[in-house]
């Protein structure tokens, strides 16, 4: 019966873990839709200030640097999920929970910056499709925060369960897939916008 | 407080009126019948609970029914003003009136009809015919349905509260569908309403890609597999790769209207070619999304009713791949008139008339098949055949208005209007209709009566050429979509009425299709399914019993070849060693799903309305519900072996 759960549980990783990489694709088509509109908007400023004028790029290295530890950190967690070891994959989850927060907490100011100076996503068509594309990235680290919070407190509360292993696989994989992303954001949005 | 919500929301034009109570009463009839029989309980843990796709797919269905029935209402009415709108009499509808009638008729037939009766039919079919016990992700698949539920509820509900439908075409081209435009909840609803069922969609594309490709019984590998299923993955693949194309566009129209964004406006850069291009991105997958499944129906249709195995099963998978790359390389057909140039359009032609070629491919595998076969003329053979000839007359037109020249001639032309119609209603809705009547045994254990089907097929198929013939030829005098007055000098006016005799003729054949289920449920003695094989059929469903028990197959076949049961009744060393039952695993009943469903509606309503504290408020509950289901962790029971040697016991009794 043990060996019947454990195939099981075997089963459902496969089937789950799979199911999960079809979602990040899905995900991955919704992020193209918004790059193609970032990319037919973003000269029509209409008036309003370009790329060039509103990009900082040593701030949104840091932002960037961050974000790629915190990646780190979390596959860091799951390589200790996978030998068992409920203390340290806590102390990694958290270390990726205040990384992501802390990537969150200077998007937020960048967004608000903008805002205060009169450059929000009602200025132009170019800021609308800024805001959205990188504002639905924030979006998703906003889930994938909340997600690992929850999931911290129920092993840290239980301790690492059967099914945990498949948890923390999907959510790692959550996580690299935001940073894939992030790294599209950071050449095609403030590199090229920098540029010109 | 609550928004823009006041009491003046409440519909004040008579027709929107009638609708709302006709609906009310229909309803109310509902909930007082169910009252009086005392069976809610039953209900809510034998269904609304239920996370078995046999029974989520009739919900299904029966969704899908009840909203097709509106999008028919809406078709007789546009076709009663178009016959009677001529010159000095304007008909009995206002334009603007006429212009939500002609959203709504789209909206419903294409997102809560056809999909709903595939995704019912997925359901139904699809874990049977793999020989599986479940799909991959049961939960998933009940939150998808409800998911489908809380849309076509807020669909419903905007005629109820605000009184107006978006009165933009069914798929709310920008500018008009910005708020400066379209200033009324019309489009909010109509945003909302398909949002949350496009996101039900898009779950249940992933889940049941996840369950051909992983749960199929041994021994069926991929060429071995159903034609059915082959295209069910079809269409699932041009789901996952179509519909986030949807919900981000319906978002950006969204935040146009809500927190003022310049995706699509006219001003601000805003550019609405974009919406046009992202929705026909989605918009003409979608198409495919519809008939693949229609084409899977009719692939194993075709084999049943004429005693052979399908013809060319490996050109039937070729041509599926080539109609799921191409569909993604013609969208721009929708709009040759943009401006695009003569270099893009050329493109665009060509590969739109390449679609021709795989669709032909599969066309002629049919007709092969019947060649030189025995064939049976049931009803869902008559809907084959009806498919034949409306399909390719369609077809044929879609080629003509595939060569751009002409197509700046016959856009938003009558002519279109009949050509989507045919492929639409003489190829989705015949596949589905035939594959109804085909399953129906199946699913409930007897048969349709024969006599009525074949007289609703010729209505249909009589109404449909009465109705849409004299539009091909409107289409080519001129007259463009969506008019609900014109002159009388045009010469129009017979054509049009002949139109509406055709509608009156398909809702005769729909009175004969309720006629034919009253009847067929009354004397269902007469019809019952006492084999589980009532059409001496090809593929594993029919192996089972009819109805199939909660758990599909009490032991899991092993397939050796395609037309797998054929060959297990024909194979002459029965060996069917009584192999000992074991427990089987199934996933429990549980509430989430609706409280999703109930959530995601009330989300939806919040947002239409700006109630801005109620939204979140949701979304949260949303949440809540997810961290519930992912903290527990044993969400199955287990029918012990002995109980499932009862269950087939008693089976094989009632088949002796």
């Amino acid at each position: 019966m043990k060996e019947d759960t454990a195939k099981s549980e075997q089963v459902l990783q496969d089937k789950t873990v799979f199911g999960f990489w079809v979602y990040l694709m899905t995900d991955c088509v919704l992020f193209a839709t918004l790059f193609a509109t970032y990319a037919v908007l973003r000269n029509n400023t209409y008036g309003g200030p370009s790329g060039q004028v509103i990009f900082s790029l040593p701030f949104v290295l840091l932002e960037t640097l961050i974000l790629l530890t915190s990646s780190f950190s979390i596959g860091l967690a799951w390589l200790a999920a996978q030998k068992n070891n409920k203390q340290l994959v806590l102390k990694l989850m958290a270390v990726t929970i205040l990384l992501g927060a802390a990537f969150l907490v200077l998007e937020l100011r960048e967004f608000n910056h903008l805002a205060a100076e009169g450059n929000s996503w009602r200025r132009s068509a170019f800021l609308t499709s800024f805001f959205t594309l990188v504002g639905t990235h924030g979006l998703h680290i906003t889930a994938g925060l909340m997600w690992m919070a929850v999931m911290w407190l129920r092993i840290y509360k239980y301790g690492l369960f059967k099914s945990s292993l498949r948890k923390i696989t999907m959510l790692t994989l959550f996580w690299h897939f935001l940073d894939v992303v992030w790294i599209f954001i950071f050449s095609i949005v403030y590199l090229f916008g920098v540029i010109g | 407080m609550w928004g823009k919500l006041n009491t003046n929301v409440i519909p004040h034009d008579l027709v929107t009126l009638g609708g709302v109570a006709s609906m009310a009463i229909i309803s109310l009839a509902a909930v007082g019948y169910i009252s009086y029989k005392r069976r809610w309980k039953w209900l809510w843990r034998e269904w609304i609970t239920s996370v078995d796709p046999k029974k989520i797919g009739v919900m299904y269905i029966l969704v899908a029914v009840l909203m097709g029935l509106r999008g028919v209402i809406d078709a007789a009415m546009m076709r009663t003003q178009q016959a009677i709108s001529v010159g000095p009499h304007h008909g009995f509808l206002e334009p603007d009136h006429y212009q939500q009638i002609f959203t709504a008729h789209g909206t419903i037939m294409i997102f809560f009809l056809a999909m709903g009766l595939m995704f019912g039919l997925f359901n139904l079919i699809v874990p049977l015919q793999i020989g599986s016990r479940d799909v991959a992700f049961p939960y998933l698949n009940a939150t998808s349905f409800w998911l489908f539920f809380a849309g076509a509820m807020l669909i419903n509900l905007s005629l109820a509260v605000g009184g107006q439908f978006a009165a933009t075409g069914w798929l709310a081209y920008p500018p008009l569908s910005e708020l400066s435009y379209s200033p009324g909840v019309g489009v909010d609803y109509w945003i909302w309403g398909l949002q949350i069922a496009g996101i039900g969609s898009l779950l249940s594309g992933i889940n049941f890609l996840v369950t051909i490709l992983k749960m199929r019984a041994p021994g069926m590998n991929l060429m071995k597999m159903p034609m059915f299923c082959w295209s069910v993955l079809g269409s699932l693949s041009l789901i996952i790769f179509a519909f986030p194309i949807l919900t981000a566009t319906l978002t950006m129209l969204a935040l146009d209207r809500t927190i003022g964004t310049h995706f699509f406006t006219s001003y601000f850069g805003g550019n609405p070619m974009m919406y046009v291009n992202l929705i026909w991105a989605w918009g003409h997958p979608e198409v495919y999304i519809l008939i693949l499944p229609a084409f899977g129906i009719f692939s194993e249709v075709v084999p049943t009713f004429s005693r052979k195995p399908l013809f060319g099963y490996t050109s039937m998978v070729w041509a599926i791949w080539g109609i799921v790359l191409l569909s993604f390389l013609v969208w721009l057909h929708h709009f040759f008139t943009m401006g695009a140039g003569a270099n893009v359009n050329a493109f665009f032609g060509i590969m739109t008339m390449a679609i021709a070629v795989p669709t032909g491919v599969k066309v002629f595998n049919w007709l092969f098949t019947m060649y030189r076969g025995r064939i049976q003329f049931k009803t869902p053979m008559l809907w084959f055949m009806g498919f034949v000839a409306t399909f390719t007359l369609g077809g044929v037109a879609g080629v003509v208005m595939a060569v751009p020249p002409a197509d700046f001639q016959l856009h938003n032309s009558l002519f279109l209007v009949a050509h989507f119609h045919t492929m639409i209603i003489g190829g989705v809705v015949f596949g589905m209709f035939a594959g109804l009547t085909y399953w129906f045994p199946k699913i409930f254990g007897f048969k349709l009566n024969e006599r009525l089907g074949r007289y609703a097929f010729w209505c249909w198929f009589i109404g449909f050429l009465l109705a849409f013939v004299p539009l091909y030829i409107l289409g080519l005098m001129g007259a463009t979509r969506r008019l609900d007055h014109y002159d009388a000098s045009l010469g129009w006016q017979q054509l049009f009425i002949v139109a509406a005799i055709g509608v009156a003729v398909i809702i005769a054949g729909i009175g004969f299709q309720i006629l034919q289920l009253y009847v067929s449920i009354k004397n269902r003695d007469k019809n019952i399914d006492k084999t589980g094989d009532p059409w001496n059929g090809r593929s594993l469903e029919w192996s089972t019993s009819s109805p199939p028990p909660i758990y599909n197959y009490a032991t899991i076949p092993v397939v050796k070849d395609r037309d797998a049961y054929w060959v297990m009744k024909h194979s002459k060393n029965e060996t069917s060693s009584e192999t000992p039952y074991v427990p089987i695993r199934l996933p429990r009943n549980t509430s989430l799903p609706i409280l999703t469903g109930f959530l995601a509606f009330v989300f939806g309503f919040a947002i239409i309305w700006h109630i801005f504290w109620l939204a979140p408020l949701c979304l949260l509950g949303i949440i809540a519900t997810l961290a519930i289901r992912t903290t527990g962790d044993d969400h199955d029971y287990t029918i012990p072996s002995s109980d499932v040697a009862k269950i087939e016991a008693a089976t094989r009794r009632g088949y002796a």
